[in-house]
This record gives structure tokens, sequence and C-alpha cells, in this order.
């Protein structure tokens, strides 16, 4: 068959390129931020970085379902929860070692977003939303009702796991700001290469190809249903993963993490960032941890001021803060260019 | 001639509404049949149901022996059939390069491991080149599909139907859309590359009777849902009042040749 193409033209074989700022080396230079980060910060700050890395990862899911395959979902905080009670119950029971209260999470959260998404994605756009909505508010009133198993309003402890089998003998801010703090990294690296590899595949390709146009992914014959369920299942698995570490980081499981609001967050951060682009949301993560911990300690309206940031995002950069800056770097290449 | 695509007795209601009434037809291997008829007529609505996107109220559609009523696109795919669209149809975000990988990596199963790296699947690079250049599209491979032009936006359309190696296609108004003087390029190249990929049957729908006159082996005519005429080109623009019921004014005598065609 190849040979039939060489005669009619030249065999020319360039790869298709991502987008700037669109591919693995944004993300990779993100991660060496985060990583170098603690050695200019004070212990207490890099706690208050600790976030920055769950959500992050939280968010590769997210951006796996709403980026590339086009499914908003607006109750998505219900994994975190799923996983910040994992742990809670694991490390209450006893089970410390931190690698087995991933596995659970992770399973966990990945179990619930196969029950949960084989009814959610056979819906799309505010249907879908509401849907993941609606589930995420009925876990939020379980844990909140259900006083005795859940702890209520009050929740539950987490209590100091274990990393590697170690008991790391150091003060909460030096084991979160140290050991745990580069541990997370690590997870965030091993499941950022993961995904990237999900992206750049086949099937990544086909999940793009769902977001554009359905109708025409079902007439080349691709599963639609199946691969949007398998993107919902990624987002329940990485953000379990990602509630497990909040937890240990916060010492609690909260229902309030359950809560649409905390959903919100996670759009917000999307968006920030720059949905659709590989390393923005991670970005957009980063910022507003930051943004929130600078407004929270320095105004009683940091709500208000988080809202109006939202506003200006979505009127002048509705493709987030990576989404235009790549975009605006591409017409100057292409501008170059001609 | 056995029939690769046969539809016996099919009627199609929405609601109160009858889109078609009792057609039956067949269509071979080897044919390019052209569906023909005023708006209205019921022709999308037929290509919908031979296309198992519709199930009939009443009546069978068969696919190479086998029964395709309402199977949806995804199986019909994998049997061997592609369709493409009146409006273009295409993922405008994605390059001319992907559009067609997503055809031939789904036909080639390659979602199952997702793992795997897209670019680095030599099959998938070959045929992908290889669809691009009989479709004249290998010059653009890497630029965003919502960037090209109309016509060559119907060609990736196309090109992404052939991708799937389908023994038969259904081409609804391929050149709708189309400046009149790429209208012919583009017919050529589709002529051009089902023969070379081993399309069997071509069935489009078509308004522009030059276009049906140059290519098509059969033409099919359509009035009010029922088939009113199905015979060979030379004969269809020879009948002048078949010719009035598909592009001029209705009227009730064109009906004369009701059933005159029942395969079944």
């Amino acid at each position: 068959m190849s040979a039939v193409f060489d005669v009619i033209s030249p065999r020319i074989r360039p790869r298709p390129k991502p987008r700037l700022l669109n591919g693995v080396i944004p993300f990779v230079v993100l991660l060496a931020g985060l990583a170098i980060a603690p050695l200019m910060l004070t212990p207490y700050s890099t706690v208050m970085l600790m976030p920055a890395l769950a959500f992050g990862i939280a968010l590769l899911g997210m951006n796996l379902l709403f980026g590339y395959t086009g499914l908003l979902s607006f109750g998505n905080a219900m994994f975190l929860a799923v996983g910040a009670y994992v742990a809670a119950a694991a490390t209450q029971a006893g089970v410390l070692h931190f690698e087995l209260i991933l596995i659970a999470a992770a399973s966990l959260g990945g179990l619930f977003a196969l029950a949960i998404g084989a009814l959610c994605v056979r819906f799309t756009h505010i249907f879908f939303g509401m849907l993941t909505l609606a589930f995420g508010m009925l876990l939020h009133s379980f844990l909140f009702k259900f006083y005795n198993l859940t702890g209520g309003d009050q929740g539950m402890r987490v209590l100091r796991p274990m990393l590697l089998g170690q008991d790391w003998d150091m003060t909460a801010t030096q084991f979160l700001s140290g050991p745990f703090y580069y541990y997370c990294l690590i997870v965030y690296v091993l499941l950022g290469l993961l995904t990237w590899r999900i992206v750049s595949s086949p099937l990544g390709l086909q999940l793009r190809a769902i977001r554009d146009n359905e109708s025409k992914a079902r007439y080349l014959g691709v599963r639609v249903y199946r691969l949007r369920l398998f993107a919902f299942v990624v987002s329940g698995v990485f953000g379990a993963i990602a509630g497990a570490m909040l937890g240990v980081s916060t010492g609690l499981a909260d229902p309030e993490l359950a809560y649409w609001p905390q959903s919100g967050n996670l759009i917000f951060m999307m968006i920030l960032g720059g949905a659709g682009t590989f390393v923005g949301p991670g970005v957009g993560a980063l910022i507003f941890v930051l943004l929130h911990e600078v407004l929270v300690s320095s105004t009683a309206y940091w709500r208000f001021m988080l809202g109006a940031t939202l506003v200006f995002l979505v009127l002048v950069l509705p493709e987030g803060l990576i989404g235009t800056i790549s975009n605006h770097l591409q017409r100057r290449v292409r501008g170059d260019a001609q | 001639m056995s029939a690769m695509l046969s539809a016996c007795n099919v009627s199609k209601s929405y609601g109160s509404y009858q889109a078609l009434k009792n057609v039956s037809l067949e269509i071979g291997g080897g044919e390019f049949v052209s569906i023909v008829g005023p708006n209205g007529a019921g022709k999308t609505t037929l290509v919908n149901v031979l296309t198992g996107l519709a199930a009939p109220s009443q009546g069978t559609v068969h696919f190479m022996g086998n029964s395709i009523a309402g199977v949806g696109p995804v199986k019909l795919a994998a049997m061997g059939m592609a369709r493409s669209f009146q409006l273009v149809n295409i993922f405008p975000e994605v390059s001319v390069w992907e559009t067609i990988a997503v055809a031939v990596s789904s036909r080639l199963r390659r979602a199952s491991n997702p793992l795997r790296t897209l670019t680095k699947d030599p099959q998938i690079e070959d045929e992908v080149q290889h669809i691009a250049g009989t479709l004249g599209l290998h010059h653009k491979l890497f630029e965003r599909a919502g960037s090209l032009s109309q016509g060559e936006k119907k060609l990736l359309d196309i090109a992404s139907a052939f991708a799937l190696r389908p023994k038969a296609i259904l081409l609804d108004e391929p050149t709708s859309g189309v400046s009149s003087g790429d209208k012919y390029g583009i017919m050529e190249l589709l002529v051009k590359a089902a023969r070379s990929e081993g399309v069997s049957a071509i069935i489009q729908v078509e308004h522009d009777m030059t276009l049906v006159a140059r290519y098509s082996h059969r033409v099919i005519a359509l009035q009010e849902g029922r088939v009113i005429g199905d015979m060979s080109p030379d004969v269809f623009f020879k009948d002048s009042l078949m010719l009035e019921a598909v592009i001029g004014p209705v009227h009730s005598s064109q009906k004369k040749n009701e059933g005159e065609h029942q395969p079944c």
C-alpha cells in the first residue's frame, strides 16, 4: 500500500506537532518548579503548596474528561471525598502504609466512577453536568447525615501514614513539607506521564474526536460510550488519589470535600489554567492555591475577589492562561514564518 | 445480481407523518446509484434507514445478508458500510492526519491499549498517508481540519469514510456547498479512490443532475416517500415526466410509475 503512495507523492513523514505550550515539556517545567519550591520556601509555605499537587492530580483526570473528551462534570469533588474517607477509614483501622491507602482509594474511586458513570456518560452537556452534580450532592448528604459511620459534620480524622514502609519521626510540618510533599510530587509525575501516554495514544485521539464531533466519531466506528466511561473512571481514580493526599495533608476527611463549591473550585482551576492544554490545569491549580492563600490572608472579601477573577477569565481569557499564551505564541510563529 | 444492500417494503413514520412509504430497492456490488428527488421526498430518511441510523417502522433492511435495521453507525462501520454527510462533518480542532487516523485506529481497534503511541504505529502512519495521497490531501496533512477550504473539508469527510475500507459507501450530497469548479474534481477523486480502495458500491443522494448523469449506473427517484422510478440514467433523462417530478413542480400524473419497481 505504501508503495502506491510513494508513486503518488514524495514520502514526507513529519509528525503531528502539538500546539505550543501544549506538549509534555511545559508540564515537566511545572513539576521541576514544584520540586525546587521547598528549597526556597519555609516549611509552612511548602505545606500551603501541598493542595496544588493534589488538585493537580485530580485535574489531570478532569482535564481528560473535559478538555479532551468534552464532558464537564460538576460533581468531581465527590472523588476527593471518596479518597479522603478511604484514607481516614484505613488509618483508623491500622492500615498505615500509604501505598496501600492509595491503591484502595484509587480502586474505590474507580468503582464509584464506573457505577455512576455507567449512567452519567449516556448524557452530555448540561444533563451530564447536572447528573454528576446530583451524585456529588448525594454523597455529600450521605457523609453529612450518617454520623455514626462518617462522623457527620465533624468528619473523620486521618492519621499520619507510613511512606515506603517508614514511620517518619518528625513534626507534622516537617513530615508534610518534606517526605510527604516529595512522595506526592513523585505520584504526580507518574500520573502525569501516564496521562500523557493516554492523550498521545489512538485512544486519546478518539477522545478528542468525540469532543469535536460525536456523531462523526460514531460513523468512524468510535465506541463513544465506552471511551467516555473510560475518561470518567480515570477522573474518578485520580480524584480519589488526590483526595487521600488532601486528607493526609489536612488530617481530616470532611464532608465539605464532596460539596458542590469544591467541584466549582476544580472547574475554576481548570479554566484558569486552560482546559484542553496538558499543563494548563496544573498551572491553574497552582495559581488558585496561591491566589486563595494571598486573598484569604489579606481580605475578608476573598470569595468576591475569586468570583471577580473568574468573570475576568471567562470574558478576557476564555482559553485560560496557558491556552491564551499558547495561541499568542502560535500567531507570532506563523507571522514570522510568513 | 446479488444484492449487497437491500430494503424491502420499508416504511418510516415520524408521528403521523410518513416519510417513507413501502420502499423496496436492491443495490449490488460494483454499482454507483444516485437517489434523486425533490426536497421532502424522503431521500435523507432513506439514507438514514439504509445506514442503520433509523429503524424502519415497517419492512426490512439487509446489508451483506445481515439485517441492519437500527443497528447504529458503530456496528455498521464494522460491517463495512461508511457514510458521509450533506453538511461538512469533520473534527475541526484536529489535523487532517489525525482525522483520518481516527478512522484507521478505530478499524484496527487500536483504542483498546491506552498506552500505545499513536505516531509510532507504522500501520496507522502508512494507511493515513495512503488515503490522504489517494484523495489529494497529502499536502494538508498537518493543517487543522477547521482551517481547510469547503472543498477540502468535503474531501476530508470522504477520506475518513474511505479509511474505514468500506464495502459500500453512502454519500449525502458529496459536493453540496462546493463551487461548481471543484465539484468535478471531488467526484473524480472520489470515484478513482473507490476503485483503488475496493469500495464496491457507491450510493449518493444528489440534486445536481449533471453529476447524476455523468457518474451513475442507476437512478432511483423518490417522490413523497415512494420510489417512482428505478432505471438507468439514459432512460431517466429521457423520461420528461420523471425529470419534472424530480426537478420541477409536482403533478399528480407523475405518480403513474409508483410501485413499478418491487424487487422483493
